[in-house]
């Protein structure tokens, strides 16, 4: 078993942020992420930011991604970058148990910043097990990332704002996007991204979704349907359309696994995603020294997961006994960006998820 | 199925890696994965569910739902979604849960 000081669970934005706080302070920090590439879903956003400034706001994903490692690069003499490793076990004398490659290891640490970020949910309907089936992001993955189109003709499921930036990177890939079709009487993400691919052809079907894929080793063709006011499909509207491919873009989970396995407090707040870690306003989670930030606390946008990791890594590093150079006005600063990000119209379910949470920021 | 232009990314579409797949030879690019690399040869399903033995792709891309694990180098339950390509590498769809030591 190997000591360590600070373990970052989660390569993305929040655990990036986390670690350049801590390293900042003079911590030794390693960084475990299941993927090759650090970043985590940042690797594959090709869209430009919103948000605030401070926050990389017209910047492209990958652009901030990039940022964000160069700010580790001053500390590579105390930072330890554990890729293509998962953790599969996480026990409450804060001992993370890794797989990487072949390899089973155990590191001991002084403390752990949770940054496992979200994964995507599906959605029930007859056949939706398909090959050419997949989550949205999934799809942004496959295309940005490897450069692999998912199919020719795609029907995408869900208005949110995944929904609506991966229809026109479809657009952008040289794939059809034949339908959008959103459940709700009205777009769920931002308008702007909606107008962009309603300009480029893209037919939205509101109050529409999908009754069941067809076709024997893979997609061959879809059935939509309109929905009643209680979201009840109506037969007799029923329509088939020609796509080899369906995307799944109907929200977030948090990943909670690992700490529901150590033992943290977790409540199921519905307007946070699902499953979250009761935290406190300095994002320490029910176990001392286990800190988490990012989506894992609930579902909200890069940005935001940004400021919070790097408040959880000012925290970590104070109670690890490090001096953080203007702690105080660092944080205030921080929680008036998080303010500011949670203000709009969109952000309404996320501030009434963390009300029910009862965080005291 | 490689995309070929794009108004902001690049990539490398030269299949210099050569691996197997059920015993075929095929090729993927530098930075692939392993399911990346057969979507791109058109082959969706990866593997088959357990009792029912539908058909079954990836779904999340990120390593955590299971739905791509395929027999990698004789190794069952390998998520090919996150695993880079390797030349020589031989895949195999899998059957049922797996064995621990498959040949």
């Amino acid at each position: 078993m190997k000591n360590k000081e600070a373990v970052i669970i989660g390569a993305g934005p929040a655990g990036l942020k986390a670690a350049k706080q801590l390293l900042e302070a003079g911590a030794h920090v390693t960084i475990i992420d299941r993927n090759k590439k650090l970043g985590g879903q940042l690797v594959k956003q090709t869209h430009k930011f919103f948000g605030s400034e401070k926050q990389y706001a017209s910047f492209r994903g990958i652009d901030i991604l990039e940022i964000l490692v160069q700010g580790l690069k001053p500390f590579e003499d105390r930072l330890e970058i554990l890729n293509e490793t998962s953790v599969v076990g996480l026990y409450k004398d804060k001992v993370v148990a890794c797989v990487k490659h072949d390899n089973f290891f155990k590191i001991k640490a002084k403390s752990i910043i949770m940054a496992t970020g979200a994964s995507e949910k599906h959605l029930p309907f007859e056949n939706n097990d398909l090959p050419g089936i997949y989550a949205a992001g999934a799809v942004q993955t496959l295309m940005n990332e490897y450069g692999v189109k998912p199919g020719d003709k795609v029907l995408m499921v869900g208005s949110g704002n995944i929904g609506l930036i991966v229809s026109y990177q479809l657009l952008q890939a040289g794939v059809d996007v034949v339908a959008l079709v959103e459940a709700a009487p009205q777009i769920s993400g931002y308008l702007v991204h909606a107008s962009k691919i309603k300009r480029l052809g893209v037919d939205i079907l509101m109050q529409t979704s999908i009754k069941r894929a067809i076709g024997k080793d893979q997609v061959e063709q879809v059935e939509i349907w309109e929905l009643d006011e209680v979201w009840q499909g109506i037969p007799g509207t029923e329509r088939v359309l020609g796509v080899d491919t369906v995307c799944i873009s109907v929200g977030l989970a948090p990943l909670t696994e690992l700490l529901m396995q150590i033992g943290a407090d977790v409540e199921y707040i519905r307007e946070l995603g699902g499953n979250v870690p009761r935290i406190d306003f300095r994002y320490e989670t029910s176990i001392k020294g286990v800190y988490a930030c990012g989506d894992v606390v609930g579902i909200e946008e890069a940005s935001s997961a940004m400021v919070e990791g790097a408040m959880a890594g000012i925290h970590a590093a104070h109670d690890l006994g490090y001096t953080v150079e203007d702690e105080s006005r660092k944080l205030k600063v921080l929680q008036e960006e998080l303010k500011f990000l949670r203000s709009g119209p969109h952000a309404a379910k996320v501030r009434a998820g963390y009300t029910k949470l009862e965080v005291k920021t | 199925m490689r995309i070929k232009n794009h108004p902001i990314l690049s990539f490398d579409t030269e299949e210099t890696i050569e691996f197997s797949y059920n015993g075929k030879k095929l090729r993927g690019v530098e930075g692939d994965t392993i399911a990346s690399a057969l979507h791109a040869s058109g082959i969706k399903k990866l593997s088959e569910s357990i009792h029912l033995k539908r058909p079954r792709g990836f779904y999340c891309a990120i390593g955590n739902c299971a739905s791509c694990n395929m027999v990698v180098d004789g190794v069952p339950n390998v998520r090919t979604c996150i695993t880079p390509l390797k030349p020589g590498m031989v895949v195999n769809n899998q059957v049922g849960k797996g064995k621990v030591y498959e040949e």
